[in-house]
C-alpha cells in the first residue's frame, strides 16, 4: 500500500518570544495526534528537518521589523498554500510595537552601545500588513485550544469556531466575579475578544488585552470606567499601549485619552 | 402556588439551621446556596450553615458591588448577587450529542446529561419568579427542553424573604415583593430577635414532608405578625422603579428614540447584563470535532444578543451596532417577551445594572424613552394605560 501522504507543516519565527511555538509544543496530549495528522516539515524549534517547501499550512509567529524579515515574509507566503499567523506579535505587531509610538534611535541608544550597527525597521507590524495572511490566531501567547481548532479546522476542510464575544462574556460563563465591579480592578475584558477563556480574570488578575480589541470595541467607555476605578491618564495610556499598542483601536484611544 | 395553611410555620432556632441543611442533604439533594468567593457572594454547593455568608451583606449601584461586613450576624442579610438559578437549569456548556465511525457507519451518539436533584437553599422570591419564566419558556410548549425539565422536576427551592434589598432592586415594580409568596417548596423568613430564628413555611407536598420532619415548634401569632411587618418593611425600602404602564408599546413605537444612542455611546456590548440575568436563556452551538479521539460533538453554550455573532447569518450580522444590540434587549426583555411568553423578561433583581461594567441602568433607560415617547407629543396622550 502507498503511504499516505501528509499535509506538511512549517512552523516560522519572526520577531517574537518563541512562546507561541511553545504553546503548541506545550500540546501534550495532542501533540502525538498533530504529528500523526501532519508532516512537520520546518520547525526549528523542535525539529532538525528543515524542507524547503512548498507547505501546506504555515504557522507563522512573530512581527516583522527588519528588512530582512520583511523580505523573509514574502518568500514564506510563496511557498506556503495557507499560512496562518500566531499570536500577538504576528497579528498587531506584539509588545515590540511599542517603538512604533516612540523615537527608534532614542531607544536603540539606551540599549545597545553601538546602534548604528542595527538594521531595523521604524515600525513593528503584524503580518498581514505585508502579506495575505488566511487566518489569525490572537493572544500572548495563542491559545492551546484555538491552536488545536485551527490546525483541526484545516485538516477537516471547515472553518474554526471561534467566538467573536468580549472576554467579559467568557468570565462569566467561567463563574468569576468581576473585578473591575466587584473590586475596581482595571480589567480590558469588555472590550478585549474571547479566546483566552478569561485567564487573568479566573486568576485574580484584570484582562491586559493580549487576544486584542473585539469587534466594535467602545474605547471611550473603557477610558471613562478605567477613570472610574481611580486611574490616571497616564495609566490609562500605559494599559493601552500593551501587547496590541499597534491595533487601531488601542492606538488611537491611547492618543484620544491626553 | 400559595402557601399552605399558615398553622403549619414552624420555628427554628438560629443554632437550629443547620437541621433543615441536614435534612435536605439525607435526602440525596445537592444543597446550592450563597456563600463567599473572591469578592462576592455567589451560589455555590455548601455543606454547612458555616459556608452561609454571616454577618455579611453587599452594597450595590450601577456598575458597583462590595462586598461588606454587617453589625449584626444576620445569616442572610444580603441581596442577589452576580449568580442565579439557571446556571444549574440551563448549565453554561453542555454536549448535546457525539457522533463517531463504527465499523465504518457514523453513529450519533446521544449525551443524556445526568440530573441530580439539586436544593436552591437561600434563593429569593425574584430568582423564583424568574424560574417560573424559565419554566414557560424551557419546558412550555411543544419545544421543552428534556435536559432542564430533568432538572427542574428534581429542583427543591428553599426561598429567603429580603429584609435589606440593596438600592438596585425593583421587584415590586415588576410584580414581585421582597417576601417570597408562591412558587417555593419552603419560605424561610429570619428574624433578627431576639432570639434570632426562621420561621420555615412549606409551600408544597416536597416542602411540607420536609417541614413535618422538622423537630420544631410551630409559630406563635407574634412571629407571624413579626414577618409580615418585616415584610412590609422591605418594601418600603424599594425606591427604584420601573413604570410599567403602556412600556410595550411605548418602547414598540421608539425604535428611532435618541435615548438607544446614547445608551449605546456608554453600552460596551460586552453582554455582561445578559449573562447576570435569571431569565436571559439565549444559547448556541458549537461544533467540533477532535483528532484525539476521532469524535465529532455538538456542544450548547451560553450566549448573548450583544454579540456580533448572534445575528449573523448567511452573509452578515443583522445587528452591526451596538445600539441596535442594546436596544434588542431591552426591547425583547421588556416589550416582546409579553407577546412570547406572555410576561415580562424581567423580575426587577436589579443584576444587569450592579453588573454592568458600564453602569447603565434598565430602569433609567427605560424612563428617559417613556419622557421623550413620540407619541407622547400629540394630543393623544393620557389614553394609555
Ligand atoms: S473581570 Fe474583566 S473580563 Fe471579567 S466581567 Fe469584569 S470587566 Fe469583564
Ligand atoms: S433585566 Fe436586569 S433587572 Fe430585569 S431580571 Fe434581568 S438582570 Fe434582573
Ligand atoms: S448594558 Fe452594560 S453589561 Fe450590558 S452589554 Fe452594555 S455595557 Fe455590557
Amino acid at each position: 500500500m502507498k503511504p499516505r501522504l501528509l499535509p506538511k507543516l512549517a512552523v516560522w519565527k519572526f520577531a517574537s518570544c518563541d512562546g507561541c511555538q511553545l504553546s503548541l509544543l506545550n500540546c501534550e496530549d495532542e501533540l502525538l495526534a498533530v504529528t500523526s495528522a501532519v508532516e512537520i516539515a520546518y520547525f526549528p524549534e523542535a525539529s532538525s528537518n528543515r524542507g524547503a517547501g512548498p507547505f501546506d499550512i504555515s504557522l507563522v509567529e512573530g512581527s516583522i521589523t527588519t528588512p530582512d524579515e520583511r523580505d523573509r515574509i514574502q518568500a514564506v507566503r510563496r511557498r506556503s498554500k495557507v499560512l496562518v499567523a500566531i499570536g500577538a506579535c504576528a497579528c498587531s505587531g506584539g509588545i515590540q510595537a511599542l517603538r512604533n509610538f516612540g523615537s527608534d534611535v532614542e531607544l536603540a541608544r539606551s540599549v545597545y552601545p553601538n546602534p548604528e550597527l542595527l538594521s531595523i525597521l521604524e515600525t513593528s507590524t503584524p503580518i498581514s500588513d505585508h502579506v495575505t495572511v488566511d487566518l489569525e490566531l490572537r493572544g500572548c501567547p495563542v491559545s492551546k485550544v484555538q491552536l488545536i481548532e485551527a490546525l483541526q479546522a484545516l485538516l477537516d476542510g471547515r472553518k474554526p469556531t471561534f467566538e467573536n464575544c468580549s472576554v467579559c462574556e467568557e468570565c462569566k460563563r467561567g463563574g468569576t466575579t468581576c473585578l473591575l465591579v466587584s473590586k475596581r480592578m482595571p480589567c480590558l475584558g469588555p472590550v478585549t475578544v474571547a479566546g483566552c477563556g478569561a485567564l487573568c480574570p479566573a486568576f485574580g488578575r484584570g484582562c491586559y488585552g493580549c487576544f486584542g480589541p473585539k469587534e466594535s470595541p467602545n474605547m471611550d467607555a473603557m477610558t471613562s470606567s478605567l477613570r472610574n476605578v481611580g486611574l490616571s491618564d497616564a495609566d490609562i495610556v500605559r494599559m493601552f499601549r500593551g501587547i496590541n499598542a499597534n491595533t487601531p483601536a488601542m492606538a488611537n484611544a491611547a492618543k484620544d485619552v491626553r | 402556588m400559595s402557601a399552605l395553611s399558615t398553622d403549619l410555620v414552624k420555628v427554628l432556632q438560629r443554632s437550629e439551621l443547620g437541621w433543615l441543611l441536614a435534612i435536605l442533604r439525607d435526602r440525596g439533594y445537592t444543597v446550592v446556596g450563597p456563600t463567599i468567593r473572591d469578592a462576592a457572594i455567589v451560589l455555590d454547593e455548601i455543606a454547612s450553615v458555616e459556608d452561609l455568608p454571616i454577618g455579611m451583606t453587599a452594597e450595590e449601584g450601577p456598575g458597583g458591588y462590595r462586598l461588606l461586613p454587617r453589625s449584626d450576624d444576620a445569616v442572610f442579610g444580603f441581596g442577589v448577587g452576580p449568580s442565579t438559578a439557571k446556571r444549574w437549569l440551563l448549565p453554561t456548556s453542555r454536549i448535546l450529542w457525539r457522533t463517531r465511525l463504527i465499523d465504518g457507519t457514523l453513529t450519533v451518539l446521544p449525551e443524556v446529561a445526568e440530573a441530580k436533584p439539586v436544593a436552591l437553599f437561600g434563593i429569593r422570591a425574584c430568582d423564583l419568579q424568574a424560574v417560573d419564566i424559565l419554566d414557560r419558556v424551557c419546558a412550555g410548549g411543544c419545544y421543552a427542553d428534556s435536559h432542564y425539565v430533568a432538572v427542574r422536576e428534581r429542583l427543591f427551592t428553599v426561598a429567603v424573604d429580603c429584609a435589606d434589598p440593596p438600592s438596585t432592586c425593583f421587584c415590586t415594580s415588576m410584580g414581585g415583593s421582597p417576601a417570597a409568596e408562591s412558587g417555593f417548596d419552603i419560605r424561610l423568613t429570619e428574624i433578627a430577635g431576639p432570639p434570632h430564628r426562621f420561621l420555615v413555611d412549606p409551600g408544597s407536598e416536597a416542602g411540607s414532608a420536609i417541614v413535618d420532619a422538622l423537630q420544631a415548634a410551630l409559630a406563635s401569632e407574634e412571629d407571624l405578625a413579626a414577618r409580615a411587618s418585616q415584610a412590609g418593611q422591605a418594601s418600603q425600602r424599594i425606591t427604584k422603579r420601573l413604570d410599567c404602564r403602556g412600556l410595550r408599546e411605548i418602547l414598540e413605537r421608539n425604535a428611532e428614540n435618541r435615548t438607544w444612542d446614547e445608551a449605546a455611546t456608554r453600552c460596551f456590548a460586552c453582554g455582561s447584563c445578559t449573562m447576570v440575568c435569571p431569565t436571559c436563556f439565549c444559547s448556541t452551538t458549537k461544533m467540533s470535532s477532535s483528532m484525539l479521539t476521532g469524535e465529532s460533538e455538538c456542544e450548547r453554550q451560553w450566549d448573548s444578543c450583544f454579540s456580533e455573532q448572534f445575528s449573523f447569518i448567511h452573509g452578515g450580522s443583522v445587528r452591526e451596532s451596538t445600539m441596535s444590540r442594546y436596544r434588542q434587549w431591552v426591547t425583547h426583555k421588556l416589550a416582546a417577551w409579553h407577546e412570547q411568553f406572555g410576561v415580562s423578561g424581567c423580575v426587577g433583581c436589579g443584576r444587569c445594572i450592579a453588573w454592568c461594567p458600564a453602569g447603565i441602568d434598565i430602569t433609567e433607560v427605560a424612563s428617559t424613552i417613556r419622557r421623550s415617547d413620540v407619541a407622547a407629543k400629540r394630543p393623544t396622550v393620557g389614553k394609555e394605560h
